[in-house]
């Protein structure tokens, strides 16, 4: 009997058992289902952080005051974040190509959270003092005006770029060069406005009023030291120097500080290392939904060869009068198995199907990023295939087993 | 020439827990091919075991058993399924149709397990239906059919790959008068086109209508009756 004539009668049998065959293909279906989705949202999620994280600059590393916790055995060091040991001093030492050649860019940050007024409306943002190489080393453009310039940091000049988001909620408007705000009871004049880049794990990049460290430092700042810093930008000539950039803030910072490895007072951090860290959390995420989503898989896959089970008993008289007449066990073996492939496949396709459907569906419901994956889908159905066979073997060998004399005998 | 039934010492011993029960036991028997032999014998007394032997569904425990000439004694199940695919028709007291399959989808069963194609095997399960009589049921399902009915459509099955042989074991069990009437008659029309047909029953009618008829007590053979004295015997 050929392949194509098994299949009929195993297609047959399973239509006229349509409600069951249903039944059980919907375990598999919803197992799929939900690897997919699991798998998906995981993928999402891992490139939606990568994504993030890479809006900071490329190539960058972050220097940060304080030691990073694991970096040594305890002691009175204080912790990363700690306001203080990091100065403008720090930063021009590093943008010195002298001391570290493979550095591109430099740029020191300090910020603080004030409230702005423009006319009658009020609004409060991140207020941030830096150097004009900050739109390169974060990648970051204008979309109009522009930014202010060495000149002006050299003249702490009262002058301000504003994110999209500030510029509306304090404006109305993005159209706000030359218009002025006060800021801490300061009045500076808008040069430029960002370009919007939307929200990142930092929060959300176009709520930000930068201005020239120097007036940062003289005007608004609310620190002891006028000329510490809270991060220093650092971006390396490109991927390849990236590590010897690294090295060379380290002995630069370690050096000008006084300071050993081991009472080391600041932390460099590579932004591939917490792309990295990211990934590997929400990884660890996946792989535990995808389990359970898995064991959901497994689950249906026992569905199926209970139902298979339940399928030869019931039909012993049907076995043993195919055999009768002339089937052969590798036959009766045969038809078992594709109808347990065939509940597996049916089921895998229409999981797959309902996959695609959320995958397509649930961003916009959750607002979460879901990838589709076709590798994803592809293994996805090999799978529900390979568990459609996997449970069929044993019912099915029963079947073929099954003396024609004692199968009609049967009541 | 060679018999197309040739069993020699046949026996078949079956074992439940210590007990042995010898369901039938050393029998010689030949068949030559074109006889119409009718099995007699009351209930129990091993006919139907010694059908199933005969129809290779099971294998005996002692003796040789050829079947044209082969002997199936050593046959592997696969090696017999062929056997009975090629060679041998059944006509079971249940009917044993499939409820799920039209009557011609019941039909063509042998014929799928024989490799025939689909509209081939469409057109001889049809003509097989026509020769019993109900070209005009095909597409009925076993349950919208009547007893009799249903007996014609495995009648018709048994006949359509063309056997050497067919097999009836108490075909007219189940059926009303009428009924019987209607499938003896189709019985002797296939033997008068040169089959092989053993029948076996308890009825003495029904056995009237073969040619030769043996009679078994307690799993063995018992004399030999005539169709004549079968009727007498009643
Ligand atoms: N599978 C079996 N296991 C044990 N004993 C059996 C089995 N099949 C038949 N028998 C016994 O064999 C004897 C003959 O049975 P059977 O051939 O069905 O008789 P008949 O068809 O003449 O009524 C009976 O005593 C029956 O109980
Ligand atoms: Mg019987």
């Amino acid at each position: 009997m050929s392949w194509l004539e098994t299949l009929r009668t195993a297609v047959d049998a399973l239509r006229t058992r349509r409600l069951r065959s249903a039944l059980t293909m919907l375990g598999i279906l919803i197992g799929i289902a939900a690897v997919m989705l699991t798998v998906g949202l995981g993928q999402g999620a891992q490139k939606q952080v990568t994504d993030q994280i890479n809006k900071l600059g490329s190539n960058l590393l972050i220097v940060s005051p304080g030691s990073s916790p694991s970096a040594g055995a305890g002691g009175v060091r204080g912790g990363r974040g700690t306001v203080g040991t990091l100065t403008m001093d720090d930063a021009a030492i590093l943008a010195d190509p002298a001391v570290a050649p493979d550095i591109a860019r430099v740029a020191p940050v300090s910020s603080a959270s004030l409230a702005l007024i423009a006319g009658t409306s009020t609004w409060t943002s991140s207020i941030v003092g830096t150097t004009p190489d900050w739109p390169a080393v974060r990648a970051r453009t204008l979309s109009e005006g522009r930014f202010f310039t060495a000149d002006e940091v050299i003249a702490e000049s009262p002058v301000a770029v504003i994110g999209s988001t500030t510029a509306t909620q304090l404006l109305g408007t993005t159209s706000v060069v030359g218009q002025t705000i006060t800021i801490g009871g300061q009045n500076v004049t808008v040069i430029g406005v960002l370009t919007a880049e939307g929200s990142t794990v930092g929060g959300d990049q176009d709520d930000v009023v930068l201005v020239p460290q120097s007036t940062f430092a003289a005007r608004l700042s609310t620190s002891a030291n006028p000329r510490s810093v809270s991060t220093i930008y650092v971006e390396a000539r490109d991927a390849e120097s990236l590590s010897a950039a690294y090295q060379e803030t380290t002995k630069a910072l370690l050096s000008s500080h006084g300071v050993t490895v081991a009472t080391q007072d600041f932390t460099v951090s590579a932004q591939q290392s917490i792309v990295d860290t990211a990934t590997s959390t929400s990884r660890v995420l996946t792989v535990l939904l995808s389990s359970i989503a898995a064991i959901s898989l497994l689950v249906g896959g026992i569905g199926v060869m209970n139902i298979m089970l339940v399928s030869v008993t019931e039909r012993i008289r049907e076995i043993g009068l195919r055999k009768a007449l002339g089937a052969t066990p590798t036959v009766i073996l045969r038809q078992f198995l594709v109808e347990a492939s065939l509940l597996g496949l049916v089921g895998g396709l229409a999981g797959i199907s309902l996959g695609l459907l959320g995958a397509v569906v649930l961003p916009s419901i959750v607002s979460f990023p879901v990838a589709i994956s076709p590798v994803a889908a592809a293994a996805g159905l090999l799978v529900s295939l390979a568990i459609g066979i996997a449970a069929g073997v044993y019912p099915a060998s029963r079947a073929a087993r099954l003396a024609p004399i004692d199968a009609l005998r049967s009541e | 020439m060679t018999a197309l039934l040739d069993l020699r010492g046949v026996s078949k011993t079956y074992s439940s827990g210590a007990l042995e029960v010898a369901a039938v036991r050393d029998v010689d028997l030949q068949v030559q091919a074109g006889d119409y032999l009718a099995i007699m014998g009351p209930s129990g007394s091993g006919k139907s075991t010694l059908m199933h032997i005969i129809g290779c569904l099971d294998v005996p425990s002692a003796g040789h058993y050829s079947l044209a000439g082969e002997d199936v004694s050593g046959m592997t199940e696969a090696q017999l399924a062929v056997v009975r695919n090629r060679r041998i028709g059944f006509v079971f007291q249940q009917f044993n149709l499939l409820p799920t399959l039209s009557a011609w989808r019941n039909v063509e069963l042998p014929l799928l397990y024989a490799g025939v194609s689909r509209s081939e095997r469409r057109q001889r399960a049809l003509t097989a239906l026509g020769r019993v009589g109900l070209a005009d049921r095909v597409e009925h399902r076993p349950g919208e059919l009547s007893g009799g009915q249903q007996q014609r459509v495995s009648v018709a099955r048994a006949l359509v790959t063309e056997p050497d042989l067919i097999l009836a074991d108490e075909p007219t069990g189940n059926l009303d008068s009428a009924s019987t009437a209607d499938i003896l008659a189709l019985l002797c029309e296939l033997h008068e086109q040169g089959r092989t047909i053993v029948l076996i029953t308890h009825e003495h009618e029904v056995a009237a209508a073969a040619q030769r008829i043996v009679v078994m007590r307690d799993g063995g053979l018992a004399e030999p009756l005539t169709p004549s004295q079968a009727v007498v015997g009643r």
